[in-house]
């Protein structure tokens, strides 16, 4: 197996970095391509964009920051929301996004996983689940779906999904540690790897994540400090978690 | 040196012709069967499926620049990922797909661990971490390197396959193409 990933996850909104409480109040944190290159450089080994506005007005802002990112980043890095098409995901790995990340129009149309993998390969299409009690909830956890989180997994995967990037909306934010019952479930479902997300607060969430998925992601435990992300491969080191070495 | 990354519709010509400005290259992308014979360095990356890949190839007339430049010149020229697959006699992809046969052997799904394999492992000799997503691995009595047991690096003539994404592996990465990069 390769070795464990950690992937920090920033939210972009109308080209720049934003930060927010319950996606209210949106605050300008930064430049997406010098944060994007900052973390690169302290050691992480992917980096995920999530567009948190996903509006139509937005697409074009968010195949440019793709362009600028590539343009500076040596590390893949995985684009989402808002991707409803061949022709989204297209234009953004045209523009230099190596993966994207699809969920709620995958759910309203699951065949659209087929077609993506058909188009990009399977390498490049991630699907997102957001869960909370096992079960799924669509529309950035707005939508009850009453589908079993391990089972739209398994599906996602025959549909030519290459990855999963599997958030509890239960431990999201509460920096009091992954959901370990929840993603291993799904980790045993699937035979495609697995990335666990919500949750972080320290190195020992993240190791155990990692006992269970083969990659974390990390979000408010970086709270946008590139700095805290050296720190913590570094306590993850000393908890025998094996990393890459970056330099 | 001037590098000709070709784009074929199958690939991320754009972030290898990214990779290698940021060394200095003089680099373009084509699909141009010219500029491919001309270049001092070429480059065949690739992601997607093995069969439209090879369609891409011919549609363009890239097939059979590329087999003259390794086989009949003798030029240097890198396949990375899906590009190493192409570089094979066949692949088991897509229910059979008769590649370039610039290397022996052939390309076969992986059976071990999480499919698609994806991440940074180590390549020997060396032990150099480089990013790996893939789903399909050579069989090639032309391995020069490995990863986990996989083909990592294959060499035979003036061809290099290699089956990690140097453009995406940082600082690793970035060795290997200065290597690729430097006359012999």
């Amino acid at each position: 197996m390769p070795l464990p990933r950690l992937i920090p996850c920033l939210d972009v909104a109308a080209g720049r970095v934003v930060k927010g409480i319950r996606f209210q109040g949106l605050r300008d944190v930064g430049n997406p391509v010098s944060l994007g290159e900052a973390y690169s450089d302290a050691g992480a080994d992917e980096l995920v964009f999530l567009d948190v506005a996903a509006t139509v007005e937005g697409r074009d802002t968010l195949v440019g920051l793709v362009r600028r990112v590539a343009e500076r980043l040596a590390i893949p890095f995985t684009v989402g929301g808002g991707i409803r098409t061949v022709a989204d995901a297209d234009a953004l790995l045209e523009a230099g996004a190596d993966k994207v990340s699809v969920n709620s129009a995958a759910l309203a149309r699951p065949d659209l996983l087929t077609a993506l993998a058909g188009r990009l390969g399977s390498q490049a299409v991630v699907l997102a689940i957001d869960a909370t009690a096992g079960k799924v909830r669509s529309h950035a956890g707005g939508v009850a779906t009453g589908r079993k989180a391990a089972e739209w997994a398994r599906e996602g995967e025959e549909r030519g999904a290459g990855e999963l990037l599997l958030t509890s909306i239960d431990t999201d934010g509460t920096r009091d540690g992954y959901d370990l019952e929840l993603t291993g479930e799904v980790a045993q479902a699937v035979s495609v790897p697995v990335i666990a997300s919500g949750g972080a607060g320290s190195a020992d969430h993240v190791a155990a994540a990692l006992e269970v998925a083969q990659a974390a992601l990390l979000a408010s435990i970086l709270h946008e400090n590139p700095a805290r992300l050296v720190t913590l491969r570094d306590e993850l080191r000393v908890l025998g978690v094996p990393l890459r070495d970056a330099a | 040196m001037r590098v000709a990354v070709c784009e074929y519709g199958a690939g991320n010509a754009r972030s290898v012709v990214l990779a290698c400005e940021r060394l200095g290259a003089d680099v373009s992308a084509t699909s141009d069967p010219e500029m491919v014979a001309r270049a001092d360095l070429a480059v065949l990356p690739g992601v997607g499926s093995a069969r439209s890949a090879m369609q891409g190839l011919a549609a363009r007339g890239l097939d059979d620049a590329l087999r003259d430049r390794v086989v009949a010149v003798g030029k240097p020229t890198l396949g990375i990922c899906l590009g190493l697959h192409l570089a094979l006699e066949s692949s088991a992809e897509d229910g059979g797909v008769r590649g370039l046969a610039l290397l022996p052997g052939r390309a076969v799904r992986l059976s071990r661990g999480r499919v698609p394999r994806i991440g940074w492992a180590p390549v020997d000799p060396g032990g150099e971490e480089l990013y790996f997503a893939h789903s399909y691995s050579a069989e090639t009595p032309a391995a020069t390197a490995t990863s986990e047991g996989l083909v990592a690096v294959a060499e035979s003539g003036s061809f290099v396959g290699v089956q990690f994404h140097p453009e995406k592996s940082g600082r690793a990465g970035a060795r290997f193409l200065e290597r690729c990069l430097s006359p012999a």
